[in-house]
């Protein structure tokens, strides 16, 4: 782990991966320690400043103070996504492995259904799903979780059929091992490298997927704190005040950069090739 | 041959009607119905029993799906709750605009990411393909939003050049629409690109390291010429499927980029109907859409049957 962890580092887009992705996660953590001001409360004195020594990053709309709200705007987001890509990941990886290694008919019926569903635009479903549903984080964890889940099921079947086709399964197929223990034992500890970097990758996509769903108003709800509803209520004064956009903005993508270079910088430490990963 | 085609015509039409089963069971399978969802606290009395009867919900499950599946393949779509037309009449003109947008987008961004990635792959590990690798992972994870709003910053607001907002009115020329989508077209090319290139840059990677192209080497074919006769038609092969699997982003795209730019089209219709819970509008954009999505990977497919003769062979 610790050795994992140097040769991470080692690569400078694996350490500005890992700082990011770390200052983040602290900066949500903390956020209600270190935040200057509530990043609910509104004043209507202090509308649209710009950045002054008292609101390092101005002031919203509702005299929010941004440099709170920006601390805080993470935290919704943070946890509903790495939450979705823990069920993405587990679900996938564990279908995606028994999959590989049975084959055979069941497999090659599954993958049948596993194609159509990544062939349909997975946003408009989940945009279905809410306009059902609700918006909120009920409705959207289980819905990435599902979808996401998909294609990482795909990406972790091919590599368990490459895993199934060793000799150390065919030996553990020989001597008569049940399914179970040769997909914990013999498979699963062959194939941990690819599901972590798997994990990761989709964390940042989701990323992606849940500050959309916020900006175009069916992820976090007001008065939540959350970066892509902070740049969808600011952006119509952004002549007058870009600040209130600017630094939502810049939070958000160097969240979602740092997790995309620390899990390419993990993979390219564990030596596993992933130049045409897919944000399917 | 022909059998191979016709299997490819199989899958996408059974793709579409399973993509469809699903969005109808969605709606379905969750609580409550089209009408009191629509209706929300008014679901009661003599409103809720109307807006049913028109709806046709006192019938059978399986009887709807088949009219509904039956009534969109020729175009009807039913009626839509909120705006009390039928949702073909709403749909034509917007559904004319999202083409116009897409379009244009992929017309810039497919040739573009192309030229690009061959370039950056041929160049490996050179600063040119660093950088456009660089910028490639940018334009990837950046959210949509964001670059659009970037843009938005410094095209229409500090220089001018371009509107923030699309300003269109039916009737208007192609020359009076242009300064109103080409924000919103790079916006959507930038993702292509990115993607497209990517995958091209690694295609062209595998096929340099290949033993044919060692082999060509060998008998002294200019580095120009096997570029162009052996490296780029076998990189295209893997390419193509990837350029199909990023029109899903590119419809994706479409909704969050119409939103920031107040375009009218499929996407901010579809947004509108969500705000109002108007459900069979919302399923009859999603089916659109996903119908979209798998016609553009069948033909991909089939561009990739034309142009490799080994997947014709027997046991694909």
């Amino acid at each position: 782990m610790l050795n994992l962890l140097a040769t991470v580092v080692s690569r400078p887009s694996g350490a500005i991966g890992l700082t990011l992705t770390l200052a983040h996660v602290f900066m949500a953590l903390l956020a209600p320690l270190i935040a200057p001001f509530d990043p609910t409360m509104q004043n209507a004195d202090t509308i649209l400043l710009a950045p002054s020594a008292e609101h390092w990053m101005g002031t919203d709309t509702l005299g929010r103070d941004i440099f709170s709200r920006v601390l805080h705007g993470g935290r919704l987001a943070i946890a509903v996504t790495f939450a979705a890509a823990v069920v993405a990941t587990t679900w996938g990886s564990f279908a995606g492995i028994f999959f590989g290694t049975v084959g055979g008919r069941i497999d090659e019926f599954s993958m049948r259904i596993v194609d159509a569903f990544l062939s349909m635009p997975w946003l408009l479903f989940l945009l279905l799903i809410i306009s059902i549903g609700g918006a909120g984080p009920a409705t959207i964890i289980p819905t990435l979780g599902f979808f996401y889940g998909v294609a990482v099921l795909r990406v972790i079947r091919g590599a368990a059929m490459q895993v199934a086709a060793r000799d150390f399964v065919t030996a553990a197929k020989a001597r008569g091992e049940k399914l179970w223990p040769i997909l914990s034992r013999e498979m699963f500890p062959n194939l941990s490298d690819i599901i972590l970097v798997e994990g990761a990758m989709r964390w940042s996509w989701m990323l992606l997927a849940f500050s959309s769903l916020s900006f175009l108003g069916f992820g976090a709800t007001p008065p939540t704190p959350d970066w892509g509803l902070m740049v969808a209520q600011e952006r119509g004064l952004l002549a007058t005040a870009p600040w209130a956009v600017f630094w939502p903005c810049l939070a958000l993508s160097s969240l979602i950069i740092g997790i995309n270079l620390l899990a390419d910088a993990i993979g390219k430490a564990l030596g596993l090739d992933r130049a045409s990963a897919m944000a399917v | 041959m022909i059998g191979l085609i016709l299997r490819r015509f199989g899958f996408a039409a059974f793709t579409i009607g399973f993509v469809s089963l699903i969005m109808f069971a969605a709606v379905e399978a969750l609580p409550g119905n089209v009408c009191t969802s629509f209706l929300q606290r008014f679901a009661q009395g003599p409103r809720l029993e109307r807006c049913i009867e028109q709806q046709g919900l006192n019938r059978p499950a399986i009887e709807r799906y088949a009219d509904w599946v039956g009534g969109a393949v020729q175009g009807d779509f039913g009626y839509s709750l909120k705006k009390r037309k039928p949702i073909n009449e709403l749909i034509g003109e917007r559904f004319a605009n999202t083409a116009l947008l897409g379009g244009l987008a992929a017309l810039l961004a497919i040739p573009l990411a192309v030229f690009l990635g061959i370039a950056a792959g041929v160049r490996r590990d050179k600063p040119l393909d660093l950088s456009l690798s660089g910028a490639a992972m940018l334009a990837m994870t950046i959210p949509e939003f964001v670059t659009a709003t970037a843009l938005i910053y410094v095209f229409a607001i500090v220089l001018q050049w371009f509107p923030a907002v699309t300003i269109m009115r039916s009737g208007m020329g192609f020359m009076d629409m242009l300064p109103n989508i080409v924000l919103p077209v790079l916006v959507l090319s930038a993702v292509l690109i990115a993607h497209i290139m990517r995958m091209m840059r690694a295609s062209v990677i595998d096929v340099m390291a290949s033993d044919y192209v060692q082999m060509a080497r060998l008998k002294g074919v200019p580095e120009r010429e096997i570029i162009r006769r052996h490296v780029v038609p076998n990189a295209m092969i893997p390419a193509l499927n990837v350029i199909a699997l990023t029109v899903a982003w590119l419809l994706a795209g479409v909704v969050v980029v119409e939103k920031v730019f107040n375009y009218p089209g499929l996407g901010t219709l579809m947004i509108q109907a969500i705000y109002d819970r108007d459900l069979p509008l919302v399923q009859a954009i999603a089916l659109i859409f996903s119908v979209i999505y798998v016609g553009v990977n069948l033909l991909a497919d089939l561009a990739a049957l034309m142009i490799d003769p080994r997947l014709r062979r027997k046991g694909h």
